[in-house]
């Protein structure tokens, strides 16, 4: 269901209830030629454009893992790796991963992935587009 | 305000997986091919995955019990029997780049499985020729049984010209030379020079055998004499033992795949091989170009202490390296005031040929390329296509052909 009427300013659009969107899930989609991924995590959702900063890959498209750490003891020595409780949008292009909750490149924050304006009222999800997009 | 008179359509994108169209997988790179649809695209580096086929490959050995012993390890099921193992294969990084886990999408009858992928690769990334390589063989030279490189080697020679390349005339290779046999590299070159669709020979540079042996020449005279280059494509090996102090796949693929060409090509320049065989060109194909100006300069230096250790040279080390050709992936492009240098250092303009490297995980598309901001145009078209229509003889469309970068006109393959 589109929550939309003809002639409405066409800005923010609804494209789904919040239990479309499971909990750890995502959602990429395309609105006319804009595409977005929506992530959840718990009761927060985040957006961003699914085109990767480094070639324009699709970037929501690939797969959510969890961060990779790298366990120290206090004396300096290794203790392994093991996976953290943050996790990760990796690229499916080249592997390039990026923080679910901000966007940032883990290994380089400067490369970030764009933001989508996405807010839930009344367990409905709205998106604002870009008019230039629709 | 924006008002529009039709409602917005939602359309739900799929994951990407294994099983992906390569279409809608590189359905991104569309601007950039449409961008450059009068653009001559020459991908000098792709790879088929013959292990997917292998059965077509063990099934052309010449050797009968070699082929039988091919046979037999059909039966323990799936997997390269035969073929060496090269120690864990991270490039995936473990599952995180499902192109390079596997191209599990389904393909109409038709034209050859493998032919029908490199076709969509092509068609996505906006590619006019693209040639091909192994993937698995290129640790082939390190398989101890220097037979088994032989048989192989030609197999899959035989089951490209047979099977492949006539479906395809876009599709081009540079033939499987099995190096750690001198003689039969001969016979190979002689065998299959003039098969259509073969621009070239290469070496898997993954080995230990020097390429400065007297056992070579006869090779190089041949290679020579068939007018077409030599590529010296890298790979990577664990196994080495230098390599056995890396603990992760990062450090030993980062510098791995520049190792043995490194080498290679210090031995191919000091040992005077472009004073003999000064018709023979040669491509460095797949370990990136930042090593490149560090060798010649290396060389450079020593060359003016220790001038009595290459008596055969009549010039620099480094003048004889720019006169070499060099695919471009994967491109380091973190710093790019020394990816400037790098390209006048090799002399881009001319000497430079784009690779994509599709379906590996570090592959550059055509705008790795474009994208570049000290390149002029006539360079970049260039170096995406035009520099390897020349160097490979292949049929510019006139539309292709660039406004001023191609004055000469190509020859035309006989095929």
């Amino acid at each position: 269901m589109i929550d939309w009427m003809p002639g409405e300013a066409m800005n923010e659009i609804m494209v789904g209830e919040l239990s479309e969107f499971t909990e750890g899930g995502y959602r990429v989609l395309r609105v006319d030629s804009f595409e977005f991924g929506i992530f959840r995590q718990g009761d927060r959702l985040v957006a961003y454009e699914n085109q990767c900063p480094h070639d324009g890959g699709p970037v929501c498209q690939g797969k959510v893992i969890p961060r990779v750490e790298e366990e120290l003891a206090p004396d300096q020595t290794s203790r392994g790796l093991r996976f953290s409780k943050k996790r990760n949008i990796v690229c499916p292009w080249h592997g390039w991963e990026f923080d679910i909750e901000t966007g940032r490149h883990c290994g380089d924050p400067k490369y970030r992935l764009r933001s989508v304006d996405v807010k839930v009222r009344d367990n409905r999800v709205y998106v604002s587009v870009p008019p230039a997009a629709l | 305000m924006n008002i529009r008179e039709t409602a917005p359509r939602i359309t739900e994108l799929e994951k990407i997986s294994t099983r992906t169209d390569t279409r809608d997988y590189l359905a991104k790179a569309a601007p950039t091919k449409e961008k450059l649809k009068d653009w001559l695209i020459v991908d000098v580096d792709a790879h088929v995955n013959e292990t997917a086929f292998w059965s077509e490959v063990t099934d052309r050995i010449d050797n009968e019990v070699l082929r039988y012993i091919a046979e037999a390890f059909r039966e323990r099921g799936r997997g390269p029997g035969l073929l060496n193992a090269n120690g864990p294969l991270y490039q995936d990084v473990s599952g995180r780049i499902m192109h390079q886990q596997n191209l599990s999408e389904p393909t109409p009858p038709g034209l050859h499985r493998q032919v029908q992928l490199t076709q969509r690769a092509m068609d996505a990334l906006g590619i006019d020729y693209m040639v091909v390589f192994p993937t698995p063989m290129l640790s082939l030279g390190m398989h101890p049984q220097a037979d088994a490189e032989v048989a192989l080697g030609n197999a899959y020679n035989r089951w490209l010209i047979e099977e492949i390349l006539p479906q395809d005339k876009r599709q081009k290779a540079l033939l499987y030379l099995p190096f750690n046999e001198p003689d039969a590299c001969v016979e190979t070159v002689e065998r299959f020079a003039d098969a259509p669709g073969v621009v070239g020979f290469s070496v898997t540079s993954t080995r230990h055998k020097p390429v400065w042996h007297n056992s070579y020449m006869r090779l190089y005279a041949a290679l020579q004499e068939t007018g077409k280059p030599l590529g010296f494509h890298a790979g990577f090996s664990w196994a080495d033992p230098s390599f056995q102090q890396i603990n992760r796949f990062i450090g030993m693929h980062s510098l791995s795949f520049v190792h043995f060409n490194m080498i290679h090509m210090t031995n191919w320049v000091l040992n005077g091989l472009p004073e003999r065989f000064p018709g023979l060109k040669v491509i460095w194909i797949e370990s990136g170009l930042a090593w490149v100006p560090f060798v010649m300069q290396r060389l450079d230096s020593e060359y003016m202490m220790r001038t009595s250790e290459c008596p055969l040279l009549k010039r620099k080390p480094s003048e004889y390296i720019q006169d070499m050709y060099f695919t471009s992936q994967p491109l380091e492009r973190s710093n790019m005031k020394l990816t400037q240098a790098t390209f006048e250092a090799i002399s881009a303009d001319t000497q430079l040929l784009y690779a994509s490297d599709w379906p590996h995980w570090d592959f550059d598309a055509p705008s790795s390329i474009t994208k570049l901001p000290f390149l002029k145009e006539d360079a970049k078209r260039n170096i995406l296509g035009l520099n390897a229509a020349r160097l490979f003889g292949l049929e510019v469309p006139a539309a292709k052909s660039g406004v001023k970068a191609s004055p000469q006109r190509v020859a035309v393959p006989a095929e």
